[in-house]
């Protein structure tokens, strides 16, 4: 077992260090480009004495070694800067601040967490149930018209982008059959009930299109695992198609979705995104785009750093994950 | 059952892995045997073709994409098209903008060059980066194949849409928008194309006629040019033709989130945005990019598996057994025979 502990941590090392590495490009990439960096991040309104104030905060007279550290040293134990009149202090995990919303990167990025956690894990749960089972289901009706009728769906759930979907279910559920109202965000702490009725159609969207995903692999890894020989020599001896496909094909397909999920963890975020903006959910996402379009470095950043923590996250334990569901992964 | 896998593994073994140049051949006679595939190649010929032939199409309209008709739209109900079915007609084929009356079916077909072109292009840079990248760690030291794997590693790790949504951020309104929206899906997203490339590189290097070129004296970028190159041409195709489809639907979101391809260049994802609101009094401004965008992405991955299929016919065939279809395996393995 010290075996895989080792390879626990060398796996968590090796996520750290990326994220490392991520931090880096992504400082470099943003504050190292040609232009008024003071200018930019301050945005088109400010003053020149506000600029000026901006570049002595982001420090823009030290090298760019010196100002990676800074930042870095904000992240880690927070840091003390002046606002003009007064010392305000960002504490610990500090992203910097928005200098066009007046506010800490952090303290947006936690408001908007939680909304876009419960949109991604949510959705997450429901696309391996119906992924995973729409696959299973198809490698037992194998040959059938009901396989050639779910291969089909799966493929145009596949090639629909996400945001069509959503708008297309949006008009037709909440225009047109009136069923649901137009979602409008409640937290959870506010009223659980609600929480879920206002979430129900983006998971359903988000998880459509990952759903297909899952399903095509699924299916064609249980395929696969019911072509071996293994499989022949359980049916020589008579075991039943429905424990065949069940429980072996399905053993079979399992490390694969893991890897798939991990993978499609960054997608989903991506999908996520689109979501928040088509049905106005106040997440991560939303806010991104809305910093996008007005050229908001500091919040950009913080919200692909910490985007990028949750992928790399995510990553990090399927890989260990997967080492635990597929016992011929030889663990470097 | 058995029949066929024994057929389908005997006709498998007598194929040829690697589709060198006398591989096209037996390539086209493979993706000629399927149907699904066909129909598909056919579709995204035709979409081709409208985007090449986009401005002589508007021509024989008699339109531009760009144009506003005030007259067509009525600004009391707030811009909505005058005349049934959002002001189809002789002089409009699909209808007109609402609130600025521009010619829809010219936005269309325009839009049609924006979401190939750019699909193409971004794929272009993916896969000459993903190769030069691949080919480079698979060659080179063991610092060089470190360093390459491991930012290829961070490139995979990296989420897509939210990296090219934080570029576009930075680079100036000045440069143009469809060719930095290509520029910047391939540059953030070639990681796949260059682990395929590096794993197919380590491979075929050890084989007897690359050891021989190498014994004859040739130099390491002769090696890679003129015997790996064509190796590597299966597995890289394979991928891109299923990043095409890819990327298509990202510059789509891109658009979609009024960060891509900006306006008064058409972008299918783009009119999505602003059809949002105007579904009840002119529905075919929504189904007509959303419609378009379904059937390219759809054609475009039903031919892009039919490839996978042609490319690499044993994964294929054994995939075909195993959908227990008897009469489809058989007729698949004898057709194999056969050919």
């Amino acid at each position: 077992m010290s075996g895989f502990a080792g390879f626990a941590l060398r796996r968590a090392m090796g996520a750290v260090l990326t994220l490392l590495v991520i931090s880096v490009i992504i400082y470099v990439v943003f504050y190292a480009t040609p232009g008024n960096v003071a200018q930019i991040t301050c945005g088109p309104r400010c003053s020149p004495e506000q600029v000026h104030q901006v570049a002595q905060q982001l420090k823009l007279d030290d090298p760019l070694y010196l100002r990676y550290w800074h930042f870095l040293e904000g992240i880690l134990v927070g840091q003390d800067y002046s606002t003009g009149t007064s010392v305000a202090h960002c504490s610990a995990p500090c992203l910097g601040q928005s200098y066009q919303s007046d506010q800490q990167v952090t303290q947006i990025i936690l408001t908007k967490l939680p909304v876009s956690l419960s949109l991604v894990v949510g959705a997450m749960v429901l696309w391996l149930l119906m992924g995973v089972g729409t696959g299973v289901l198809s490698a037992w009706r194998r040959g059938r018209f009901s396989e050639r009728a779910l291969t089909g769906l799966t493929l145009a759930g596949v090639a629909t982008p996400v945001f069509v979907i959503g708008l297309v279910l949006m008009i037709v559920i909440c225009g047109q059959l009136e069923l649901l109202p137009f979602p409008e965000y409640v937290s959870f702490t506010d009223d659980p009930e609600q929480w879920a009725w206002s979430l129900l159609l983006p998971w359903f969207t988000l998880a459509l299109n990952e759903a297909a995903y899952f399903a095509r692999l699924t299916r064609a890894s249980m395929l696969e695992t019911l072509a071996e020989d293994h499989i022949r020599t359980f049916r020589a001896y008579g075991v039943g198609e429905r424990s065949l496909v069940g429980r072996h094909a399905l053993r079979g397909a399992l490390a694969p979705i893991i890897a798939l999920n991990a993978n499609d963890f960054g997608s989903a975020v991506g999908g996520a995104v689109l979501i928040e903006t088509l049905f106005g959910l106040p997440g991560i996402g939303q806010e991104l785009v809305h910093a996008v379009n007005v050229v908001d470095l500091p919040v950009v950043v913080g919200m692909v750093l910490v985007i990028g923590f949750f992928v790399v996250l995510a990553n990090a334990v399927a890989d260990v994950l997967y080492a635990v569901a597929d016992r011929r992964v030889v663990l470097t | 059952m058995s029949e066929a896998l024994v057929a389908a593994e005997a006709a498998g073994a007598g194929v040829e892995p690697v589709p060198g140049a006398s591989g096209a051949r037996q390539f086209w006679r493979r993706l000629r045997t399927q149907r699904a595939a066909l129909v598909a190649a056919a579709v995204v010929a035709l979409l081709v073709l409208v985007a090449l032939a986009a401005p002589l199409l508007t021509a024989v309209e008699g339109q531009d994409p760009t144009t506003y008709h005030p007259s067509l739209v009525d600004s009391a109900r707030g811009g909505v098209p005058i005349g049934s079915f959002g002001g189809i007609g002789g002089d409009h084929w699909l209808g007109v903008e609402p609130q600025t009356g521009r010619d829809l079916f010219a936005r269309l077909v325009y839009g049609a060059r924006v979401s190939l072109g750019v699909a193409l292009g971004a794929t272009a840079v993916q896969v000459l980066i993903g190769v030069v990248v691949g080919v480079t760690s698979a060659l080179g030291n063991r610092w060089v194949d470190q360093l390459l794997s491991r930012a290829t590693d961070i490139i995979v790790a990296m989420p897509l849409m939210i990296m090219a949504l934080a570029l576009l951020a930075i680079v100036p309104s000045s440069f143009p928008r469809p060719v930095l929206v290509a520029l910047i899906i391939g540059f953030v997203a070639w990681g796949t194309i260059a682990k395929i490339a590096r794993a197919q590189t380590l491979t075929l290097k050890e084989l007897d006629y690359v050891a021989a070129a190498r014994l004859s004296g040739w130099s390491t970028w002769r090696i890679a040019r003129r015997e790996l190159l064509p190796g590597l041409a299966a597995p890289v195709i394979t991928y891109a033709a299923l990043m095409v489809p890819a990327n298509i639907a990202i510059e789509a979101a891109l658009s979609f989130l009024g960060v891509g391809v900006k306006p008064p260049t058409p972008s299918w994802g783009q009119m999505l945005t602003s059809a949002n609101v105007w579904y009840q009094a002119a529905p075919q401004y929504l189904l007509l990019p959303a419609g378009a965008l379904f059937v390219t992405v759809l054609a475009l991955t039903v031919l892009g598996d039919g490839v996978r299929t042609a490319l690499d016919p044993r994964a294929a065939s054994r995939l075909r057994v195993g959908t227990g279809g008897k009469r489809e395996a058989k007729a698949a393995a004898e057709k194999e025979v056969e050919s």
